[in-house]
């Protein structure tokens, strides 16, 4: 009893530690991405690489004052971005870095981590709704619309993975996948519903993950120049430094989770280099996908509210729904 | 025991864009009614870096006053000042030297070519995307590394004199200025590809504020507001001023009348100062920068005159009231982005506040330049 | 062309003096400008002057009552013109503010017209002309700012580049900062 307990303090810990270690070194990349998309060096002046950058960061954003705006709803001001990175933490819980590595496993681990990704927009509902600040209301009426938008169409795709694997167990779903490339979700060749449009399920579950994390180009809830910061124009201090660690923790675990849900978890791409632990392959995989969502948000401008809405009801719903049934068949026929 | 909901009209609220804000480059502020995300009615609010010109106008002699106009239009002054002294040089009869005029030409288009570069990055820097705004910076900077080299000044020049010039162009200048032009296409044809052929970006400009042309010419619309909505109105071709008349080049003129058809005038614009640039290289005749007896006080004749010439933001024009005296009597500036804001508040009402904000990205606004 | 016939329209304002204005002929007396200061024997008649272009940068230059205003905008409407921007001069020694609406047009058929009305500087009135041109609503509002004149019928005539709660009109000769 005592030892699940502490294992489970164990996990937490390390989860946040990790969540903290990424957040603060993707920003790091970020802008060592972004310098290098920009032909500008990015931040390379504290210690070598500018590696320094990040703790020096967060130790000038805890220095700040946090100031609380006159006519803020004081307990829900303070809370959301605690409530931001919540979800955030404890979805890494149930991530299988590896065959071995893993907090906790749960046979509803997918479930898991989407009631807690859903949790998520709450965050921002109630940052934008306590700042009493307008740009901020309408950042989070837009970061509501869009959550629930973009769920419809993960959650489509989830299934659709779900049917083909049977089950929800996350460790399961990866072990099916081995031992090739050509087991993967996103190629199901080999699998048992040999389903040819899962590269699109790929494409939009990968589409979704950006839309639900709030990056470029679905960053409408930040939307610098129509909003200026969105639902946290009005938090300086450890609670804008929570937001921001908390939009780059929701990355790692969106990327964590398309890469176990479609490109086979720790599993390497060909057999034979399976001597390579499987931790390599599962971190090479997801820092692959964060390098390609920082080259989207560097490159692409950013879409319209109506446009980002139109996208999700009009084509994404509905070829999910569509592939989706074409699983269902699929299995029934083979 | 279900009412209906009653729709109050008076649920409305009120949006402050700026003064300070990302999406109005400047301290301009648009009080904007808003339901939801839509705007109900906008005011445009002006006037916080007002600087009275005119008045220094009045108080200062006409070398003096020269370096006030590229204080208006920090990033295309150079097309300010020609207007001003080609007013001067009208009212009191200075000639100028033809290889003055030539060098005149390229300076005003390689500024043309700075200012729709950077007003290219700002605008696509408003839809949200980072990028291309350090391009076009670094090709920018070229052009700014060349005038400085000749005018002393990056950003704010005071290159023109009445009569000529105050510098010559140097045989380095013009190796650099030939070396940019096929560098500068190059980078076009890299803007073609990464943003006006980006498929979000397309979106969000087609069919973004149609302005019609009866609202351009109810508001004095210039530049590419007016030439995206079908109108053929360039004051180099119209009225033909300088050496223009000499050049061989195209007004880019598009008939959508949104969004993407003023950005790619302006695009187009880049390819057509590039022109004029060439050629004038090519025919740039030899001579005095400065005419052999030019005044040293200048006291133009009494009357009342008006020159407009065609800046990088539309139809510039300069109404010069002179009593003949060393002063002016009045001197009043038409700046043409000061019309082409005005539209804003009429064309984006019932617009969403994102394509509102597209929108005024599209007009090109210099804010000192609007409030002189 | 275009000139013409704005002219003709412009003319068809002023009835009775419309003889005496055809006798100061336009270029004789800009090339008198350059010797001394036009002297032209007490204020302008009110008319339609065609002026060198070349030498002012204009061509047609009409002269108008304050009552004639919105006729004379009305017929630079109809012929399609665009606004350019409106301004004021005041002429302290005669006493008067001099308002100044330029126009032009967007095809190639070159006209610039400017039209010019004159109001006593002690009670400075005119007609708001943006029932027709509403781009005129902000010039109309500078002008008023920097001179004072009371544009009537403007719907929203508060100060736009000066502060909110200015009460001086910088560009009147007999301003003090």
């Amino acid at each position: 009893m005592s030892l699940t307990l502490l294992n489970v303090i164990f996990a937490v810990v390390v989860a946040i530690a990790f969540a903290a270690l990424n957040a603060a070194y993707l920003v790091w990349a970020e802008r060592r991405g972004a310098g290098r998309i920009q032909r500008r060096p990015g931040p390379n002046i504290n210690g070598p690489f500018g590696l320094f950058q990040p703790p020096l960061d967060g130790l000038k954003l805890m220095a700040k004052q946090l100031t609380i705006p006159g006519g803020a709803d004081k307990i829900l001001f303070v809370a959301a971005p605690v409530l931001s990175m919540f979800p955030a933490i404890m979805s890494f819980v149930t991530i299988p870095f590896s065959e071995m590595i893993v907090a906790h496993n749960m046979n509803v681990g997918l479930l898991m981590i989407f009631a807690f990704a859903s949790s998520g927009s709450m965050a921002l509902l109630f940052a934008g709704w306590s700042s009493r600040n307008k740009y901020a209301m309408m950042s989070a009426v837009r970061s509501v619309s869009q959550a629930v938008a973009y769920e419809i169409p993960m959650l489509i795709t989830a299934i659709t993975i779900v049917l083909m694997t049977g089950t929800m167990d996350l460790m399961e779903i990866v072990r099916q996948q081995g031992p090739s490339i050509l087991h993967w979700n996103i190629f199901p060749l080999l699998t048992n519903s040999h389903n040819l449009l899962m590269p699109f399920s790929f494409l939009i579950f990968f589409t979704c993950t950006l839309a639900e994390t709030n990056r470029a180009p679905f960053d409408l809830g930040e939307a610098e120049s129509e909003l200026v910061a969105g639902f946290h124009i009005e938090y300086g201090s450890m609670g804008f430094g929570l937001f921001f660690m908390a939009e780059y923790a929701n990355i790692v675990i969106g990327s964590c989770l398309t890469t176990i849900l479609f490109l086979g978890g720790w599993h390497p791409p060909l057999p034979f280099l399976g001597f390579i632990p499987g931790v390599v392959w599962f971190l090479l995989k997801i820092y692959i996908l964060i390098a390609t969502f920082i080259w989207i948000r560097w490159t692409f401008p950013r879409t319209t509210i109506y446009g980002l809405l139109n996208l999700s009801w009009k084509i994404l719903i509905p070829i999910s729904l569509f592939n989706l049934l074409l699983t269902a068949g699929l299995l029934k026929v083979f | 025991m279900s009412k209906p909901i009653e729709l109050r009209p008076d649920e409305t609220f009120v949006v402050n864009v700026g003064p300070q804000h990302p999406a109005t480059h400047g301290v301009l502020r648009v009080k904007m009614r808003m339901d939801g995300e839509y705007i109900v009615e906008a005011e445009t609010v002006i006037g916080y870096i007002h600087r009275m010109h005119e008045k220094m106008g009045e108080l200062k002699t006409y070398p003096q006053f020269l370096m006030n106009l590229s204080r208006m239009d920090y990033l295309g002054a150079m097309g300010y000042c020609h207007g001003h002294v080609l007013c001067v040089e009208k009212a009191a009869g200075i000639e100028v030297p033809e290889r003055a005029e030539y060098i005149r030409v390229i300076m005003v288009e390689l500024n043309r070519i700075a200012s729709h570069l950077f007003w290219f990055g700002a605008f696509v820097m408003d839809l949200g995307g980072f990028s291309p705004l350090m391009y076009a910076l670094q090709d920018r900077e070229y052009i700014l590394d060349m005038m400085e080299s000749v005018t002393g000044s990056r950003l704010t020049y005071c290159y023109f004199r009445f009569g000529g010039l105050y510098n010559d162009i140097d045989d380095e200048f013009i190796a650099a200025a030939r070396r940019f032009i096929p560098r500068m296409r190059k980078s076009m044809a890299k803007y073609e590809k990464l943003v006006t052929g980006n498929v979000i970006f397309r979106k969000r400009l087609e069919g973004n504020a149609f302005l019609s042309k009866e609202v351009c010419r109810k508001y004095g619309a210039s530049s590419a507001v007016a030439r995206g909505s079908g109108i053929n109105f360039d004051v180099r071709k119209n009225e033909p001023y300088s050496v223009y008349p000499e050049f061989n080049f195209d007004i880019p003129v598009f008939h959508e009348c949104d969004s993407l058809a003023r950005y790619n005038v302006r695009m187009a614009e880049i390819e057509q100062s590039l022109r004029i640039v060439e050629q004038a290289l090519d025919k740039l005749p030899d001579g005095p920068i400065m005419p052999a007896k030019a005044p040293k006080i200048i006291k133009p004749n009494a009357g009342d005159y008006y020159q407009a010439v065609e800046t990088a933001r539309g139809s510039f024009g300069v109404r010069l009231v002179s009593d003949g005296g060393k002063t002016p009597y009045r001197l009043k500036l038409r700046s043409p982005t000061y019309s082409n804001m005005h539209l804003f508040d009429e064309t984006c009402t019932g617009m969403m506040i994102m394509d509102a904000l597209a929108f005024m990205g599209s007009l090109d606004l210099v804010i000192p330049e609007i409030d002189r | 062309m275009i000139a013409e016939t704005t002219k003709k329209a412009l003319q068809a304002l002023f009835p009775e003096p419309a003889a005496a204005v055809e006798e100061i002929p336009a270029s004789p007396e800009t090339e008198e400008a350059d010797k001394a200061p036009k002297k032209e024997a007490g204020p302008r008649p009110n008319g339609v002057i065609e002026r060198d272009y070349a030498v002012h940068g204009y061509h047609l230059d009409a002269q108008v009552a304050v009552d004639q205003l919105i006729d004379a905008v009305n017929i630079v409407d109809q012929n399609e013109f665009f606004i350019e921007t409106i301004t004021g001069v005041d002429w302290i020694k005669e006493g008067e503010f001099e308002v100044i609406y330029d126009f032009s047009r967007y095809d190639f058929e070159v006209c610039r017209v400017v039209i010019r009305t004159r109001v006593p500087r002690d009670n400075p009135q005119v007609p708001t002309i943006t029932g027709i041109y509403a781009g005129a609503n902000w010039h109309e509002r500078e002008t008023h700012d920097f001179f004072g004149i009371k544009f009537e019928g403007h719907p929203h005539l508060i100060p736009l580049l000066l502060p909110e709660d200015a009460d001086f009109h910088p560009l009147r000769k007999d301003f003090k900062p």
